[in-house]
């Protein structure tokens, strides 16, 4: 809540006595703020800037270090003043959140010093205001990824290895970045050498050269120098081979390594060698063999871990695949409709090659690409019609999407950095508006289950969290709403447990309804056995009188027995949160009560572990009517 | 057409700021209030001066201008019920401070009922009560008021509550709140009727000191 919505608080109290003549309870007495009434103006100096505010501002947010006792540690006896040595133009900021409850960024400051002081004051990033917020962000990981490219680079290369680690992870380390070592240098280039061999190797050995002696037809020089280019093979798939079994064993993770895009491409390239040596040599398997060798060509991919360029390559065209992929598909619509209608236009024509539609495929696609072979042509005057058209529609259909591609892959690539950053913001935004929404709720109903309506002056009350006096009061005008309409605020979870279980079986007397609940109740459980067993403790001390309506609560109705009832309670309260952690409950869920009888109560032993659906226990235990009590 | 101050009998200065061009888009004529000085306001409530300095800090904080409009109002209501909807009761409470009826609180409105709530006697935190609930100012308070009121404060309570709000509570709310306050069961609840009725039940009159120390 902003901390000027504070100010508006004692007007919302003085307006709850409009609910006073219709409050079906009495109200809850108020907290007594012990604090001094007289505001007090501070003098804060930083670094020699001397900013002055009230202590009231100051007391806002009691859970950083202006506000809380932690700046008695800076308080100067002699100036009578608190002196910070800080950067003042920052502290500007900083009180003016205590002011106005928003903490705003200043753009021209640095994000990490920003970061020091908020962290030096206490104050979590995370209020900043939505004006400032995204800038802030934005900045913030601006920077963290400089830093982590900086620790990057700086990690890619020369930092020398801990002195204890193994050989396999040099190893791996040497292959990741060659840089490091000078063997792992040589092995680099030696590699990268043998690619690029074994490449043009494949690529000569078709070439014809001049024929044997003694016949005339022109060999490929495969066949010529046979054997110099097996050796040269069995060279550069040794070598490959080597290299991957290396990678292997160094290899952190093995599985993660070989299911890895690089290790595939390896394999890839060395198998059709073994696979050739194993495979004997006859005829009808050659065929299939022949078709291996072309794997080989895959070996050109083993220069990707050589280059970062086609790295960058081939994801972005996994990136782009969606559009790649539309683009396949439009132009396979319209070649497969002008294949249709070339086919039908043609159909007449003599010893025409437009033999069947998937033949009408090839002409279409050559001639809406503009390549135009001319290997065939329509002869029909609709034929040909019809062939203008498609050339036409070709240099659109084709000639559009490629630079829409080319765009398309820029935009998209940084529309999505754009979009999910915002998006990213937005949800966080929302998240943030609805946790400080639930934050105060939460508070609230944290401050029922921790006993917040003890008596304040008992000093043994449970031990409440560091909280201003602006949440004691703001609890205490909720605990009187809930006063005036005989209604406890619950949250989500509860309130839909407990329609569950009204609905299940409201009359019997006896059920053993919770193990279905145990697993919504154990998450919430602890607090709830707490406030049972405060709640069950306590109005068994409390002696009722007449109707619902005059049952009172903790605090106005004293006796000596529940004060210490309530001090054992509170020793109790450690147990009651292990407690909780057994499945051994008993539950007992009251439903109406009736018009009590005068007698404490002593079939309900105060125990603590009470977690499940105890409520109203406020009202009268010892009723005549139906008690459900599932005991386990 | 944004806020129109009426004559009001207390006389604070108020300046007009009216844009010269007849933009009827951008309409905002800044009105800013000041209020009377601190002597006047002290005699006039029960603050004394520190208090009546500290009030208006924090309204002025909140309000520059010097006024509450009633969606500001609803709004900062709200913030202190996240649970249920408060902008229904905001707008009965909004109406019981604004006396001049000129759909803006200021501060000496703000000041005068505070000091009737936190510092009034017993009748003047009734009266203004009865105020509330008499959403016509006719000095009667007729069932259908009362029930707006009270489903107006059931739904501050939100949905999540214990033991689940049934759709029969609110009016099982407002007839048991008939049956004590309406003497001569002739359907309405005048103001007599209602401090008498008040005044004889002992929780509403020890709950009433309950406020007083809000300051």
């Amino acid at each position: 809540m902003a901390a000027g919505v504070a100010t508006w608080l004692p007007f919302a109290r003085a307006a709850a006595v409009g609910w006073l003549p219709l409050a079906k309870k009495i109200m809850p007495k108020p907290p007594v703020d012990k604090k001094s009434r007289n505001d007090e103006i501070l003098y804060v100096n930083v670094s020699g800037l001397r900013f002055q505010t009230w202590k009231n501002t100051l007391d806002r947010y009691p859970d950083t270090l202006l506000g809380s006792s932690e700046k008695e540690f800076f308080y100067n006896e002699d100036t009578q003043e608190y002196f910070f040595d800080r950067d003042p133009e920052m502290f500007r900021h900083i009180l003016n959140f205590y002011r106005t409850g928003k903490l705003h960024y200043p753009r021209q400051e640095c994000v990490q010093a920003f970061d020091e002081e908020l962290a030096f004051y206490g104050i979590v990033p995370d209020i900043i205001g939505d004006c400032c917020m995204e800038e802030y962000r934005d900045r913030k990981k601006e920077n963290q990824e400089r830093l982590a490219e900086d620790t990057e680079a700086e990690m890619g290369t020369d930092t020398p290895l801990p002195p204890n680690s193994t050989h396999r992870e040099r190893l791996w380390r040497a292959f990741e970045n060659p840089h490091t070592s000078t063997m792992a240098l040589v092995f680099y280039y030696v590699t990268g050498f043998f690619i690029a061999v074994s490449v043009i190797a494949n690529v000569v050995e078709t070439v014809p050269c001049r024929p044997l002696k003694g016949s005339k037809k022109d060999l490929p020089c495969g066949e010529k120098y046979s054997l110099a280019f097996f050796c040269m093979d069995t060279a550069c798939v040794l070598i490959f081979t080597f290299e991957y079994l290396m990678r292997l064993f160094a290899a952190p993770s093995r599985c993660k390594f070989m299911r890895s895009v690089m290790s595939v491409i390896d394999v890839v390239a060395i198998m059709p060698y073994y696979i050739g040596l194993v495979m004997p040599e006859n005829e009808d398997v050659s065929g299939a063999f022949v078709t291996l060798r072309v794997f080989r060509v895959f070996r050109i991919f083993k220069f990707s871990r050589h280059s970062q360029g086609l790295r960058i390559l081939g994801y972005t065209l996994k990136s782009c695949a969606s559009e790649l992929g539309f683009l396949l598909f439009s132009l396979t619509m319209a070649i497969i409709i002008f294949a249709t209608v070339m086919f039908y236009a043609e159909k007449g024509t003599k010893g025409t090659n437009f033999t069947s539609i998937p033949a009408s495929f090839w002409y279409t696609i050559v001639t809406m690409t503009t390549l135009g072979y001319g290997d065939m042509v329509p002869n029909t005057i609709a034929g040909k019609i019809f062939g203008s058209i498609c050339s036409l529609s070709g240099v659109l259909v084709i000639a559009l999407p490629v630079p829409v591609i080319v765009s398309n892959f820029s935009r998209i690539y940084h529309q999505n950095q754009r979009a999910d950053k915002m998006r990213a913001q937005q949800k966080v935004r929302l998240a943030r508006i609805r946790l400080a929404k639930k934050g105060t709720t939460n508070a609230f109903l944290q401050y029922k289950d921790e006993g917040g309506f003890h008596d304040r002056d008992s000093d043994n009350a449970l031990c409440l969290k560091n909280k201003s006096s602006f949440e004691h009061q703001h609890h205490h005008l909720l605990h009187c709403l809930e006063k005036t309409t005989n209604h406890e605020f619950t949250d989500e979870l509860t309130f839909s447990e407990m329609c569950m279980t009204e609905s299940m079986g409201y009359r019997t007397s006896r059920s053993t309804s919770i193990s279905s609940q145990q697993g919504m109740s154990t998450s919430c459980c602890p607090r709830r056995a707490k406030r049972r067993a405060i709640r069950l403790a306590n109005s068994t001390v409390s002696v009722s009188r007449g109707s619902v309506q005059e049952l009172d609560t903790l605090q106005v109705h004293k006796s000596s027995s529940g004060l210490q009832s309530r001090s054992s309670l509170n020793a109790r309260t450690e147990d009651l949160k292990l407690n909780c952690e057994d499945r051994d409950f008993t539950a007992a869920i009251i439903s109406i009560p009736t018009p009590p009888a005068n007698t404490p109560d002593e079939s309900l032993p105060p125990s603590p572990a009470f977690p499940g659906i105890l409520r109203n226990s406020r009202t009268n235990f010892y009723t005549h009517e139906t008690v459900k009590i599932s005991s386990l | 057409m944004g806020l129109v101050m009426g004559a009001f009998s207390m006389q604070g200065k108020q300046v007009d700021y009216h844009p010269d061009k007849v933009d009827d888009d951008l309409e905002l004529s800044i009105v800013c209030h000041r209020p009377e000085g601190l002597e006047p306001l002290e005699a006039q409530t029960n603050f004394n001066k520190k208090e009546l300095q500290v009030l208006y800090r924090g309204f002025k904080n909140e309000c520059p201008s010097g006024v509450v409009n009633e969606e500001t109002f609803k709004q900062i209501y709200s913030q202190f019920f996240p649970h249920g909807d408060a902008s229904t009761y905001a707008h009965y409470l909004f109406n019981a401070f604004d006396t001049s009826d000129n759909g803006s609180i200021k501060f000496e409105d703000f000041v005068m009922a505070l000091s009737i709530l936190l510092r009034g006697t017993t009748t003047e935190k009734l009266q203004w009560t009865f105020n509330l609930y008499d959403i016509n100012r006719d000095g009667y308070i007729t069932k259908e008021e009362m029930t707006d009121i009270v489903k107006a404060i059931y739904d501050m309570m939100g949905r999540f509550t214990y033991p689940a709000l049934k759709t029969d509570a609110p009016k099982q709310h407002v007839d048991a709140f008939f049956q004590k306050m309406d003497r001569n069961r002739d359907g309405v609840v005048t103001l007599d009727e209602f401090i008498l009725a008040c005044q004889e039940d002992e929780n509403i009159m020890r709950s009433l000191q309950l406020f007083e120390n809000v300051i």
